[in-house]
């Protein structure tokens, strides 16, 4: 008989650690960089606590505030047979390192016909307006956009360890992108030994047959509120949690949009030219016929993401009411 | 005639083995610029006319095991490293022999069996990836050396600033060496840059930092031998800014009537293949006949490497989807 995994009690920056750690342990090969990233104070999200004390600090490397040094470092120790992870403290920033990222990492194994793979994992955080619109926005449909980068946005602990373990050992570069606001919150069992993922695989969190919500990462708790909601007016949706943006896993989604014949795609990346514009063109594509409605989109406006309380532009619960009742009101 | 350094450092072997790698750029350079205003090859090529002694002295002072990053300019240090001509050039005409199945172009070679590690068409942003490449045999407890080459346009960029700053708070093994040929692209180095002494900017960063003549061979063989030998023994990175002046256009067809005439006139003087070739003939290090005949190896192997690639095929169709992950990912393009 198997024996359970032994789990503990963890939020999503604990689980995080735990991948590291994990990762770390079972291959000496795995590095660590990063701005701040060694103890004492172990990232400023402290996602990598403990680790410089515990494998040294040659192994979790703290940098300079140097983007592109960070990024071409981990490019570098790939080719050398490394398999680093580097740290981008927030998404924005990556705006800095993106030509070592887009026009390198994403590149080589193509560009070399398959001789020198880049095989690194970017982390970096996004969401939560605190800091103003440059500590905030998402930007996961421009790495969509690359050919050559896995994109990974999970929702809950669990995930975070199982896909920031799967993406290190992945010989693709990959960007692991962890929501601030998920980051703390929530916790739930995750098992302390390694833990392993497949990348590229939906999650069909709950079952439903009048709708379809596709969602990751942050908007996920707001799509679970707004299917109770619906719940009570008598309406199942199925949810499906992406948690891989690429690959992009639409054999899930084409399998459950073919039975419940709506879908809406919620994100906190802009709506326009967002991710829910691809996914919601491949159904349009391959389920033309069988659509009850147009499926529709729920993302954040178009605007730079507003610092004060007051503003947001950010998909609500309502606007998720909103989009699937006029879905269901279509003649 | 303008003489190298007469300095006896190198035995009959080396400077054999040195003329013909110089020899051998310079021949396959002239015939891909030939190529390309004739049409036949449709190719940004970048040609490296100027920089060959540099590159015979760096192909003499680095081991198999060694590791460079080179950029869009990198036939000579190709060679030098020790990438087979015949995949070079199938490489250029997008052949499936090519060192990248003609999927990477001229601007993307790399053999790393040889520790051609990679190329890049972005100005600067090797500097950032040799990093890793230091940082990783230093982890490794190696002493191997790591080379990343540049042009001095890309000491204007924000990329290699990181790097300097990085290679030295590391300590890493890296030989930072610009090849300075005085241009980028139509904009003279004084147009450029505030301070055209780029061996005393990077010395700023607490990182030795050289300047040397790079037409002269030996001047360029023994600070790049100092520099290697630096590296292995710990004693983290050095800057070596090798001095030359680009003997053509900037790519294979472009323009070139924009540099002064002198100066060309000048610099053409001390082509580094032919001064090499005087230097070992009135030295007595080869007899006349001796050095017609390394001539005589470097135009066969540069003929032979061009019909090679000229026959070679193109890829085949499928070719487009591979590669591009380590596993086929499935869009719902293709199906
Ligand atoms: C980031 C970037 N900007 C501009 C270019 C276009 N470009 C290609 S080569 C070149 C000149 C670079 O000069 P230098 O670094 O001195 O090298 P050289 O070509 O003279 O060897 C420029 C501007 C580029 N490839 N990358």
């Amino acid at each position: 008989m198997l024996a359970e995994p032994k789990t503990e009690e963890m939020t999503s920056a604990v689980a995080m650690n735990s991948a590291l750690d994990c990762a770390m342990a079972a291959d000496p090969k795995v590095i660590l960089l990063g701005e701040d990233i060694a103890d004492p104070i172990g990232g400023v999200f402290k996602v990598s606590k403990g680790l410089s004390t515990k494998y040294g600090a040659h192994r979790v490397r703290a940098t300079p505030i140097s983007e592109q040094a960070i990024v071409g470092t981990a490019i570098g120790l790939s080719l050398a047979g490394y398999r680093p992870v580097a740290e981008i403290m927030f998404f924005d920033f990556i705006t800095v390192a993106m030509d070592q990222i887009v026009n390198h990492a994403t590149k080589l194994r193509y560009m070399s016909g398959g001789a020198t793979p880049a095989p690194i994992t970017v982390r970096t955080t996004v969401g939560g307006s605190r800091f103003g619109a440059q500590h905030a926005q998402s930007l996961e449909a421009w790495f969509m956009h690359t050919p050559g980068i896995k994109v990974v946005m999970p929702s809950n602990p669990v995930d975070a360890k199982g896909l920031l373990t799967s993406c290190i050992f992945d010989d693709d570069p990959c960007l692991f992108i962890e929501h601030l606001n998920l980051a703390y919150s929530s916790k739930a069992e995750v098992p302390v030994d390694d833990l392993r993922m497949p990348l590229g695989k939906a999650n069909v969190l709950t079952a439903g047959g009048d709708v379809t919500l596709i969602t990751y990462g942050a908007t996920v708790p707001l799509v679970r509120a707004a299917a109770e909601t619906l719940a009570g007016q008598g309406i199942s949706a199925e949810i499906i949690d992406l948690r891989t943006l690429m690959p992009l896993d639409l054999d899930t989604v084409f399998e459950s949009v073919s039975k419940t014949r709506r879908a809406v795609v919620v994100h906190e990346a802009t709506q326009f030219m967002g991710p829910g514009a691809e996914i919601g063109a491949q159904i349009h594509e391959q389920l033309f016929g069988e659509l009850l409605g147009p499926v529709l989109r729920v993302g954040a406006r178009f605007t730079p993401v507003p610092f004060s309380p007051g503003l947001s532009n950010a998909p609500s619960t309502e606007r998720i009411l909103t989009a699937v009742h006029s879905l269901l009101d279509q003649p | 005639m303008i003489a190298p350094t007469t300095e006896a450092l190198l035995d009959r072997e080396a400077s054999e083995r040195m003329y013909e790698l110089m020899l051998t750029t310079k021949l396959a350079d002239d015939q891909a610029r030939e190529e390309t205003k004739a049409g036949r090859l449709q190719a940004a090529f970048y040609p490296v006319r100027g920089l060959e002694a540099v590159c015979a002295a760096l192909g003499e002072v680095l081991r198999p095991d060694d590791q460079l990053v080179s950029t869009y300019r990198n036939l000579g240090d190709a060679l030098a490293k020790g990438v087979s001509l015949r995949a070079i050039m199938a490489e250029l005409y997008g052949r499936i022999d090519g060192v990248s199945k003609g999927k990477g172009g001229a601007m993307h070679l790399h053999d790393t069996a040889v520790g051609f590690m990679t190329t890049t068409g972005i100005v600067g942003s090797g500097l950032p990836i040799a990093l890793g490449l230091g940082l990783g045999a230093q982890l490794d407890g190696s002493d191997r050396a790591v080379v990343v080459t540049f042009g001095d346009g890309a000491t204007s960029i924000g990329a290699a600033h990181e790097a300097l700053n990085l290679a030295v708070l590391w300590r890493l093994p890296i030989l930072f060496l610009c090849q300075n040929n005085q241009w980028g692209e139509h904009t003279p180095i004084a147009e450029y840059a505030g301070s055209t002494d780029l061996r005393a900017r990077v010395e700023a960063y607490g990182m030795p930092a050289h300047r040397v003549d790079g037409f002269d061979l030996f001047a360029t063989l023994r600070c790049l031998r100092d520099a290697v030998a630096s590296l292995r023994a710990g004693r983290g990175p050095v800057f070596v800014e090798a001095m030359t002046y680009r003997l053509t256009g900037h790519t294979g067809t472009a323009d070139f009537s924009y540099v002064p005439a002198d100066e060309l006139a000048a610099a053409m003087a001390r082509d580094p293949a032919p001064v090499f070739r005087s230097w070992l003939v009135e030295s007595g290090t080869l007899t006349q006949g001796e050095a017609d005949e390394v001539e005589h190896r470097a135009e066969q192997a540069v003929a032979d490497a061009f019909a090679f690639a000229q026959a070679s095929p193109l890829p085949g169709p499928a070719e487009l989807w591979t590669d591009v992950f380590a596993t086929d990912v499935v869009t719902w393009e293709e199906r």
